[in-house]
Order: structure tokens, then sequence, then C-alpha cells
């Protein structure tokens, strides 16, 4: 076919980030799929709850502090993600170095608590189908605080080898804030369902 | 922001025609040779794999079916044991549905929507190529474990306490659940690819009231998926926990329940069937209007209905439970939106009808293979507004009217349009056609093989003959048409031997197609077939919704993408508005090597849950080394 060129694009920029980009709608996508996933736990969690006589079964509902202590660090976290994300749009190098790193550290502080959160539950997987799906619920967001904090560890070499200081990297590091809100958020009904559901 | 540097700077714009396809062609292609195989990241590339492999699962599928035919031809029959049986017809389902179906709808939309919407590949091209690799890996984990006889023989939806760790002793029901996983992975993948590229890649102009019908369907199903696979994946989890590490989520001596694993296995279930079918229905949509040369009728209505067939297909799930004793509050409820669902799907029907009735149809064989179509699932669709009424379905449930209604449904309803798809499209795929004589005579032994096969198979339900059991005696009135139906599944398996060696055969031999064979209105058939590694040499500019009838000899189209990098156009959500020009990940080993790491943790945490553990390292090296740049004219901004 004979081509007429119509359309110039060559004044637009070389690459996109936020909205615009594939990469922003990929990590919504990914938060769609896994969020899904979230909510159906929770499903599976108030529908054991319904058919059985008492519940918790055949214990008490779990101790609040590591659960608390969970929430307020990961509430907490919200603060150095959000600055991260703002120095990574303002593109500034050596504050997303920093921000990172905090973020590191915001990673792992979560997965020392969640160490005496399992504990607080009082049963094991295997006890019984409450213990399995209050364990399905932990692992689940466990799984989640793991594969961020592996990704912004990647993230925070990066971004000190001569690949960091690129558009690219930044996009990289606002979806990877936007990603960990996701998780904080997704925190939220898990924390409400685990401990204070049973105390309703 | 910034661009590139000037000197690196190469605009298709500077450059002659052939000129420009040469230098495409370096930056695009790929050499030879089994390591630039492992790291291709073109969707066509790809998608074809995708196509092929799905077929020779479904030839597969279709021999264990020949098998089960063959037991079930005359009554007390010894061909076949029922344990292997047992193994037989959930291989079958298993096989068909997860390895088959989805995958070759995925697969046709992997290789043709980054086409219809005029771009130069998928989103996330490396994903997809990971994407691959994962199906390929959980089908040959199913076949291997079946040639070893250790495939899952608990039915297709593993119906728990039958294949939990009480009843279902070794590790059949864990092949099943652990094949799901690497299907579903995959299915996920390429999903999510689709939704990015239909939102964010499409031509400029093509507005979200100019998508072709094909690319709305996929976009829909897209989303079934993303919403619908989630409930597998943890149902197949909490089974191989229940399974592995001793949970009880569907054991009720511990406070657990077997009908979850019903509600979760169906809520995937039943809009599986959609995922299954509303791409067949943008084939049907696209045939339709190629061969009556018009676009089809109501297209607002077409793409509405497609939107709730998507939505109510959400909450049908409970009818596939009418049996397993829910209040009947509920089962009310989805009676009626079972048969709320068949609005949508009339209307549509209607719709085609309209555009045939308005058109100047042309008896090709794809669009035989949609006249088909719409014969068999109309029949299809009408035997499952009957079983969405309790009573009926409490008399046909586990009898032989439902395995030939959902028959009809898929193969019917998916089967007859993916056939003609690939008798549409296969010129595009391969730049030669299909015999045509041959083409009628495979429409004419499939169809006919199919409803000669199936339709008895209502009546063998009505007289009370249950399904998956591998004999039966000699006093049941049954014998007559099972022997019938397995005569039949003759005639139907010929036909599928002809449409084989059709495509072998017209692969090399077939008459050359040039770019578009059929005078068809979408993009795909803008550029010659096969496509070019960089699909379009520009990208189509797109002023209304049958770009290429507009003008046959003459293409809009945009300049100012850069050569030297693979690039393309971002483009808005809603109105295609040019965003930014934005590379492509080039080609990577790194998804194979992931895939190959992701495939050895799923299959040894079917024996220990440690596989997790260290298995995550490999996994977890191997995803650095995918997203780690690489300095190539594609990392730069």
């Amino acid at each position: 076919m004979k081509e007429i060129v119509v359309l110039d694009v060559s004044p637009l920029t070389g690459h996109c980030d936020g909205s615009a980009s594939p990469a922003w709608w990929g990590t919504l996508a990914f938060m769609l799929i896994e969020g899904t996933g979230f909510a159906l736990a929770i499903v599976i969690y108030l529908y054991l709850m319904s058919l059985a006589p008492m519940w918790p079964i055949g214990v008490g509902p779990p101790d609040l502090g590591a659960g608390t202590v969970m929430t307020l660090l990961l509430a907490t976290s919200l603060i150095p993600n959000l600055l991260v994300s703002r120095w990574a749009k303002q593109r500034v190098t050596l504050k997303v170095r920093i921000g990172l790193i905090f973020m590191s550290f915001f990673g792992i502080a979560p997965l020392v608590v969640r160490i005496f959160e399992f504990p607080a539950m009082h049963i094991k997987w295997d006890h019984n189908a409450y213990g399995s799906v209050v364990w399905l619920l932990l692992g689940l967001h466990t799984t989640h605080i793991l594969t961020d904090l592996v990704e912004t560890l990647v993230l925070t070499c990066l971004m000190f080898t001569r690949h960091g200081d690129n558009p690219r990297r930044f996009g990289d590091v606002g979806d990877n804030a936007m990603y960990w809100n996701f998780v904080v958020a997704a925190w939220i009904p898990i924390y409400v369902c685990i401990y204070w559901v049973p105390r309703l | 922001m910034t661009v590139g540097s000037p000197e690196r700077d190469t605009r298709d714009s500077r450059l002659t025609d052939s000129e420009l396809q040469r230098q495409l062609a370096v930056t695009w292609g790929s050499a030879g040779g089994l390591w630039n195989a492992l790291s291709n990241v073109d969707h066509k590339v790809i998608g074809r794999r995708y196509i092929v492999t799905a077929f020779v699962f479904l030839a597969l599928g279709g021999v264990l079916s020949l098998a089960m035919r063959l037991q079930l031809s005359q009554p007390e029959a010894r061909f076949i044991g029922p344990d292997r049986y047992n193994q037989i017809f959930t291989m079958h389902g298993t096989n068909m549905m997860f390895l088959f179906a989805v995958p070759v709808m995925e697969a046709m939309a992997v290789y043709l929507v980054p086409l219809m919407v005029g771009t130069r590949n998928i989103a996330f091209p490396r994903l997809n190529a990971f994407s691959y690799w994962m199906f390929l890996a959980g089908g040959i984990l199913l076949w291997v474990a079946f040639a070893i006889d250790t495939g899952p023989d608990v039915g297709w939806f593993a119906y728990v306490p039958l294949a939990g760790p009480q009843y279902g002793t070794g590790k059949r029901a864990d092949i099943w659940a652990q094949m799901i996983t690497f299907t579903e992975i995959s299915a996920l993948a390429v999903s999510l690819e689709l939704v990015v590229t239909i939102l964010k890649q499409r031509a400029p102009g093509m507005a979200l009231n100019r998508i072709p019908l094909f690319v709305w369907s996929i976009l829909v199903t897209s989303f079934l998926v993303i919403l619908a696979m989630p409930a597998i994946m943890i149902a197949s989890t909490s089974l191989i926990l229940d399974r592995l590490v001793g949970t009880h989520f569907f054991n009720p001596a511990e406070g657990g329940d077997v009908l979850l694993w019903q509600h979760l296995f169906w809520f995937f279930g039943h809009p599986e069937v959609y995922i299954i079918f509303l791409p067949a229905v943008g084939m049907v949509s696209t045939i339709i209007a190629t061969f009556t040369q018009r676009p089809v009728f109501g297209y607002l209505a077409m793409v509405m209905a497609l939107i709730t067939t998507g939505v109510l297909a959400f909450g049908l799930w409970v009818h596939h439970m009418f049996v397993a004793g829910l209040p009947r509050l509920g089962a009310s409820f989805f009676t009626a939106s079972s048969m709320a669902i068949a609005l949508p799907a009339g209307l549509q029907i209607f719709c085609w009808l309209a555009t045939i009735w308005w058109g100047r149809p042309i008896f090709r064989t794809p669009f035989l293979f949609v006249l088909g179509f719409i014969f068999t699932f109309v029949i299809g669709g009408m035997t499952g507004v009957m079983v969405a009424s309790v009573p009926f379905d409490t008399q046909v449930h586990d009898t032989y009217f439902v395995v030939a209604h959902f028959h009809y449904v898929l193969v019917g309803g998916a089967l007859f349009p993916l056939l003609g798809a690939i008798y549409y499209w296969f010129p595009k795929f391969t730049g030669r056609m299909m015999s045509e004589r041959l083409g009628k005579w495979v429409f004419g032994l499939i169809v006919l093989g199919f409803n000669l096969t199936f339709f008895p198979m209502h009546i063998l339900g009505l007289q009370g003959m249950p399904r998956r059991i591998y004999t039966y005696q000699p006093e049941m009135p049954w014998g007559g048409l099972n022997m019938f139906i397995s005569l039949s599944a003759l005639i139907l398996t010929t036909g599928f031997l002809l449409f084989f060696i059709d495509v072998i055969r017209s692969a090399r031999h077939g008459k050359s197609a040039g770019a578009n064979p059929w005078r068809a209105s979408t993009l795909e058939w803008a550029t010659p077939s096969p496509p070019p590694c960089y699909n379009f040499q520009r990208i189509p500019v797109v002023g209304d919704s049958t770009p290429v009838w507009t003008d046959c000899e003459v293409l809009t189209v945009a300049s100012g993408l850069r050569v030297d990098r693979r690039e393309l156009l971002i483009t808005g959500v809603v109105d295609a508005s040019p965003e930014a020009r934005e590379s492509s990940p080039d080609h990577s080993v790194w998804p194979f090597w992931t895939a190959i790491a992701a495939a050895l943790v799923l299959i040894w945490s079917i024996f220990t849950p440690w596989a997790v553990v260290w298995g995550a390292v490999p996994v977890a090296t191997a995803l650095t080394g995918w997203f780690w740049p690489k300095g190539k004219p594609e990392d730069e901004s």
C-alpha cells in the first residue's frame, strides 16, 4: 500500500512515565490480580467463619501487639515512600538513593515484626481450618513484602550504578513506590480481618 | 525530558522505504540459531509457537477422546481399565481447557492484537516469552506425569475430598494442581500484556469507538482472566497446602469445607467458559464483516454485549452446584442470572444475522465455520438455558446431557470459530492460502461429525447414562447409541486429520496470499503477509473503524520514530492521541532462564515446601538478570 505521512511524532519525548507509561498500567494490572487474590483469601476467612460454631476455632483471638505494631510501621513507611516517589518525579538522584536505602529498611523491618505475628495467632496452620486461613493471609502478605523488598534492593543497587541517572530508572522507582502503597493498603483489611473480626 | 543524542537520533522520516525496511529489519530482527530462538521476544514468533503448541495439545486430547470412545463403544469393553480411564477423562478435560482452549485464544490474540491495533510489538514482550515457556513447562509436566502413570485422575475440576489428602493419595492430584499454577501464571501474564497493549499502544486515531471488535473481545477476556484466575490459583494452592503441609481448608473435621472448593473453582470455572467464548465471538464478528464486506451491524450494541457478558460471567458460578444442597433462594438467583446471560448472547446473534442479511455473503471456508458456529452454538445455548433451571439440572446433573451441552458450547461456540479464524488468518501467518476445496471438506466432516457424535449424548443423558463411567452393563439401553457415537467420532477425527494435513501442506505449497487476500478492513491486512519483524514500516494513523476499506490503495501513517532502537508509539487510553515514543525491550534469554527456575521450584514444591525457600534464590537471580539494564539504545530515554 502507498503510505501518506499525516503525522510527525518526532517532537514527542523518547520515554514516558506516570500514568502515560505502559509500566504504570502493568503495575496497576499486577495490583488488580494480586488484590483479587487478597480479596478472595479474606472471603475464604469469612466463609469459614460463617460455618464455624465458634470463631476462632479452639483458641482465643490473636494478640494485638505485633499486628498493631506492623500496621503503624507500614503506615509510617508511607511517608518516606511518598518522598521517594516525589524525588523520583523530580529526578533528584542523591535523594532518591538515600530514600531507597530508607525504603529497604522499611521493607526489612516488617519482616522482623512478622516473625512475632505468627506466634501471636496461638495456632499453627495444621491445627484446624482457622489456623490454615490466618497463616494463608499472613503468608500471602509476607510474600508481597518480600517481593517488594527484593525489588527495592535491586533498584537501590541499580541507582548507584551508571544506569541510575536515567529517567527510565526514576520511572521504575515511582512504580515501585506505587506498588509499596498497594502492599500497605492490602494489609489494612487483612489486619482488620485477622485481629478485629474475631473480637466482634 | 531527555531526547536521544543527536548523532544517534536516526528517524524514519529521513529514509527511503527500502533503507527504512533494511534498518528496521536490523533493529527488530533476530538471527537464526537455538540461542536466538530461546531469546526471541517478537509477539508473532511467540504467538506462532503458542498456537502450534496448543494445537499439538488439541491433537493429544483428541487421541484421548478416541480412546474413551473405543472403551465406551460397547458394554463391558475391556480395552481400558477403570484407573487408566479415570486418568484419561481427567487428562482430556484438563488438557483441553488449560492447555488448549484458553492458551490458543490468548495465542491468537498475542499474534493478532498488536497488528490489529497497529503497533510493533506487544507490551512487555519479555513477559510474553516467559509466559510461553511457563505454558510449555506446565503442559510437559502434565503429559510426562500421564506417561509414567501419575496423571491426575480426579476430574478436570478436582473436587475434594476426592482430590484431598484422604482419598487422593500419591502425587496425581498435586500434578493437576501445579499444572494449574503454570498455566495460570502464563494466562495472567498474557492478559496483562494484552490489556496494556490495547489501552496504550493503539495506532494514533484509534479511539475506543474504532477498536476492532476482536480487540474489544480480547480486552474484556483479559479482564475476565485477571479477575477470575486468582480464584483458581488460591484454590489450587490451598489444595496443595492441604496435601503437602496438612492445612485443613477443605477438611470438615477441622472446620474446613468441601463446598469451599466448589465455590472457588467455579468462581473461576464459569468465567473460564467466557474466557474461551468471548475471543471466539470476536473472531466471528471479524469474519462476518469481511465475508459480507460491510461493518458488523450494531457496533455499540456488540461492545456492550461483550462487556455485559463479562460482568454477568461472574454471577453464574453456583449453577454448577445446584445439586450441592445450597439454599433455594441462592439457587433461584443463579437461575435468573444464568438465563440473563442468554440476552447479550442472543443480541450478538441477531446483530450477526442482520449483518449477513444486509451484506453480500461470500461463502468461503472461514464464513462456513461461522455459519456452523451459529447453528451449533444456538443449540448449546438453548440446552444451557435448560440446565439453568434447577429441577431440570437436578435430573440431568452428571449425565451425558451435560457432556453434550458443554461440548456444544465449547466446540460449537469456540472451536468452530477458531477453525474459521485459522483459515481466515493463515494467509497472514504464513503468506499462503489454505486449500478452499479441502477446507470445505474439513468444514463438512467436522460439523457433521460433531453433531452426529454429540447430539445423541443429549438422549443418552436423558436416558440416565452418567458421565465418567468407564463401562456399563449390557442390560442398560445405551449400547446402540454409544456405538453410533463412537463411529461418528471417526468422521469428526477424519475432519481434523484433513485440517492438519491442509495446514501442513498449505504452509509449504499453498497459493501465495498477498497482503490482503480477503479484502478485509482491519490493520493487520495493511502490512505484507507474513508481516515483517517490525510489523509496520510506519505506524498507521487511523481515521475510522475500517481503515483498510477507506482507501484500499493508501495508508495514512506517522513518521518520526527512531530506527536505531526498537521504538513504538504510546497513545492515550480513550482517544489514542500520541503521547510519547517509547522503546520496546529487545531479545533476551533471561525470560527463558526465569521460566526454567520457576518451573523447577513449582515441580520441586510438589514434594517439599522447602523448595519455595531455596528455589526463590535462582528465580530472584534470573529476574534480576532480566531487568538489569544492558546499556542498549532501548534503555535510553
